[in-house]
């Protein structure tokens, strides 16, 4: 089969970490990543089925861990070499096209009795990452027994796979996991009824993000932090009252919240902030726009970061991460799975229309730097398609 | 006696034209058989001005002299107008302080000490104590200043206001308390363009949101054809309406309105107020020596050589009485010192915007201001019709810098971060956005406690261009940073050049261009 595969290689790594600095997505070009002739990932056990990836998004970790910039917090709960590619939409063997949930829980790892997370359906914070017959990693595409998204061929576990309804396309699909990030982190941001949401960052999560929030929690008012105006349209069009480049948020809130700046913060503010950045910067803004007793939810990927958390003290404001997904409780009451309310997020919100490239694994290094620079570009989405590489060698 | 007004019709003899563009200027060519509409020359100005304005005190219209409402024991108010007139601001004395040291002398000879001075800043930013020293002088300044007896209008000081009643169209006329509870309000203008006092002067100086709402609107503006001609002002007959409420129910005025002559920019950009071909070597040199270092040095620093400007403008009438009586006369003072007889429109107007307008002064022009000086004040500028036609395509030169102060225009700022992103259209602006920002309670502490235009005040200025915007078939700026540009929905253009070849897309080939050659300030009377 062919691959992407990333290998452990110091020198790489640092290598990817300059280009990744000089040109977006440059990491890709003289990193760890490589194009690869490799044997197809054997079946765990017999729970587990052949999947070929159709297609497979590139997210904003896996550029990370691209560009060589990923915290080492994660090096335990991954194992080298591994495919990247946990936005998936596959065949099974038999046909059916598949949604890969990507966490590699208890149930994938065969430890029983599960872990209290896993047992609690919340497979997100499962506590086995590193254990069970499979090698560590905590999702498909970080881990070297089961291969990843970026390959022409891969192994998952039943519990991984959802069946995608006929009627979904697999643009549609392959923003299913994404899309269930998003679900996961608006309900965990507990957004009170007729609330005032503020989003940090207009890439594939946090126009995800205000899809979901408008579909399964009450706000108030929406506003959205894009850098660019393809970006403002989108979350326009998924949800936002308000969209505006990213140095306009802070007065767009203050406006909403008709409360006052005092110094760099604003003496009120939004309700719940959601950022979907992840940096330094993004969590500072976060913290100096949410009011005193409110909520700052972590939905991008962090990493190493240096910040003055005395507003976070001083105002007494939560601030939790959303990561993954497992299982929701609605306002209303209902449990479902994270990735039920995805599949009816993808096809309400037309997020299959946030795909917006397709590339062959061949032009891994174009489809990176497009990824890395998708605002920029007027994009949101990019994805590989693996089929089409498998049409090829035919 | 001066030289009126001139239309020039450009031929090949004709030398290139001045277009002001913001903190800086440029020589353009303009097409053969092109129009310049130059302004009239300065008129006289009055040989002793502190006579004249003792003459319009004792000898008023309309009104017994001044010495007849003075008693001992009155409360004695005098309101004038703010830092947003003159422009450039004038050279001291400031009309303002000869008329208020006037009829100090005459209260303080009647024995009045119970007197105030208010700033008729209406929404506008507060004068600061320097703005406010500069307007009265050092000496009314220490006189009263320190004692909290002259200061700035708040028109949102929950008990600083006084209801006067409605007018017979429901219109809500509201003021100032103080001088709504005087024994004598006193109130002291300069008249710099047509729109300017009458009973403008305290029914929007001294007014709040509830009252301005009434006329600072799209329906008016979009109904004022133009707002500089009283007869055909929407804007001026609500005044108008309020102004005889006020006479009616309202203290005594005593209006006093001086007019300036056109004597607009000293030394050493006073080729400014030239006619290009009678340019001498020295204004010649001026000119290549004013644009050599402005395009040598930072934009802030050119600010603050331009803002440092004071104009020699010079006292050229005065007078004083009750409040119609004496705007009859200013206003003909007014025309005779701005009107210039225009045949005809012109497919094609361009303007070179000058760094100035009455909301920026010792501050920043930011894009709504840009807007508001080319599409609301000078579009205006005509009486009969417009000096472009319907469908025509105004040109507007200047560098439009998204930039914004911080201190004097932060509503603005998110006017154009939030408003005109979503529309640019001021009806919809107006429904969707104006009550918002017009009770937002930062932009009124700023507005009180700071130095920030009101809230509601960036909507007045894109309503100020309504009538314009829904006149014009396009709207294009030279030189104008071109995001700044676009997000008003205007195109930008690099040069003069293309944006004529951009305005034939709207008007057709060959378009008549006339160009507006202002400042000094001119309105163009069109038949």
């Amino acid at each position: 089969m062919k691959a992407l595969r990333f290998s452990r290689s110091l020198p790489r790594f640092a290598a990817a970490r300059v280009a990744g600095a000089v040109q977006p997505g440059g990491g890709a070009r003289v990193g760890p990543l490589a194009l690869v002739e490799a044997a197809e990932p054997v079946e765990p056990g017999p729970a587990w089925q052949r999947v070929r990836p159709i297609l497979a998004g590139i997210c904003g970790s896996d550029l990370a861990t691209v560009a060589g910039k990923s915290s080492r917090y994660f090096e335990p709960i991954v194992s080298f070499p591994f495919v990247p590619g946990h936005e998936i939409v596959g065949t099974t063997e038999d046909g059916a096209r598949v949604v890969v949930e990507p966490v590699l829980g208890c149930a994938a790892r065969d430890i029983t009795p599960p872990c209290p997370a896993c047992a609690g359906g919340s497979t997100g914070r499962c506590e086995h990452l590193a254990v069970g017959h499979l090698k560590p990693g905590l999702q498909t595409g970080y881990c070297a027994d089961t291969g990843g998204g970026w390959s022409t061929a891969m192994v998952a576990h039943a519990s991984q796979l959802h069946a995608v309804p006929e009627a979904l396309s697999d643009e549609a699909a392959v923003m299913v996991e994404p899309a269930a990030c998003a679900v996961h982190a608006a309900l965990r941001a507990r957004v009170p009824g007729g609330g005032l949401v503020a989003v940090l960052g207009a890439g594939t999560l946090g126009l995800c993000t205000v899809a979901a929030l408008r579909r399964f929690t009450l706000p108030g008012t929406v506003i959205a932090g894009a850098k660019h105006v393809d970006q403002q349209r989108a979350a326009r069009r998924l949800g936002a009252d308000v969209a505006v480049e990213p140095g306009e948020v802070r007065r767009a809130v203050r406006r909403a919240a008709r409360c006052l700046t005092v110094g760099e913060r604003l003496s009120g503010g939004a309700d719940v902030v959601l950022d979907c950045v992840g940096n330094a910067a993004s969590i500072h803004e976060a913290l100096a726009i949410t009011k005193p007793g409110g909520r700052v939810v972590l939905v991008g990927m962090p990493g190493p970061e240096r910040l003055d958390l005395a507003p976070l003290w001083q105002r007494e404001i939560d601030l939790v991460g959303a990561y993954a997904y497992g299982t929701e409780e609605l306002p209303d009451g209902r449990r479902l799975r994270t990735f039920d309310l995805a599949f009816e997020l993808a096809a309400a919100a037309d997020l299959g229309g946030l795909v917006s490239a397709r590339y062959p694994l061949e032009r891994y290094r174009e489809a990176i730097e497009h990824a890395a620079a998708a605002g920029s570009r007027g994009a949101v989405k990019i994805v590989f398609e693996p089929s089409a590489q498998k049409e090829k060698r035919r | 006696m001066s030289r009126p007004g001139y239309v020039l019709e450009v031929d090949r003899s004709t030398p290139p034209v001045l277009f002001h563009h913001g903190e800086g200027f440029s020589l353009e060519r303009l097409p053969v058989g092109s129009r310049v509409v130059y302004p009239p020359e300065p008129v006289k100005a009055l040989p002793d001005p502190d006579a004249a304005i003792r003459r319009a005190l004792l000898e008023p219209l309309g009104m017994d002299p001044l010495p007849a409402y003075l008693r001992p024991g009155m409360r004695l108010t005098i309101a004038f107008d703010d830092i947003s007139l003159p422009l450039p601001p004038m050279k001291s004395p400031d009309n303002r302080q000869r008329v208020i040291e006037a009829v100090l002398d005459l209260a303080a000879a009647a024995g009045v000490d119970d007197v105030e001075l208010i700033a008729a800043t209406a929404l506008h930013r507060r004068m600061t104590d320097a703005e406010l020293k500069h307007a009265v002088g050092q000496r009314v300044f220490d006189a009263f200043a320190p004692h909290g007896l002259l200061y700035n209008h708040d028109a949102e000081d929950p008990d600083g206001m006084a209801l006067i009643g409605h007018t017979e169209e429901g219109e809500r006329v509201e003021i100032n308390r103080r001088a709504a509870t005087s024994d004598l309000l006193v109130y002291v203008n300069i008249n710099l363009v047509a729109m300017d006092g009458g009973h403008k002067s305290v029914a929007t100086g001294l007014a709040g949101y509830p009252s301005l709402k009434h006329h600072h609107n799209v329906r008016t503006m979009q109904h004022s054809r133009s707002f500089m001609d009283q007869h055909k002002s929407a804007l001026h007959s609500s005044n108008w309406r309020m102004g005889r409420l006020l006479a009616r129910e309202g203290p005594p005025i005593f209006q006093i309105e001086t007019t300036l002559n056109n004597d607009t920019f000293p030394k050493p950009f006073d080729f400014l107020q030239r006619r290009e071909w009678e340019w001498s070597a020295r204004d010649r040199a001026a000119y290549l020596a004013a644009a050599a270092g402005l395009e040598r040095i930072p934009r802030k620093a050119a600010r603050q050589i331009f803002q440092r400007i004071l104009s020699p403008h010079a006292m050229a009438s005065v007078q004083a009485g009750e409040v119609e009586a004496v705007h009859a006369v200013t206003t003909e003072n007014v025309y005779r010192s701005q009107l210039v007889p225009v045949e005809g429109q012109t497919d094609v107007l361009t303007m070179g915007l000058p760094y100035i307008c009455p909301y920026n002064v010792n501050s920043i022009m930011n894009p709504i201001l840009v807007m508001c000086l080319g599409l609301g004040y000078f579009f205006n500028l005509y009486r009969g019709k417009p000096l472009v036609r319907r469908g025509g395509v105004v040109i507007l030169h200047h560098p439009t810098p998204w930039e914004f102060h911080p201190v004097h225009h932060p509503s603005y700022l998110d006017f154009f971060e939030q408003v005109l992103t979503e529309t640019t259209d001021p009806t919809e602006i107006e429904a969707k956005f104006e009550e918002s920002f017009a009770t937002d309670p930062w932009y009124i502490h700023l507005y009180r406690k700071s130095y920030a235009y009101h809230g509601v005040h960036p909507f007045y200025m894109w309503y100020w261009g309504a009538h314009a915007l829904d006149h014009l078939g396009g709207v294009i700026v030279v030189g104008g940073d071109p995001k700044a540009v676009r997000r008003m929905g205007f195109k930008p253009a690099s040069t003069l050049r293309d944006a004529l070849e951009m305005a034939e897309d709207v008007v057709g080939r060959d378009p008549s261009i006339t160009h507006m050659h202002a400042p000094p300030l001119l309105m163009a009377d069109v038949t």
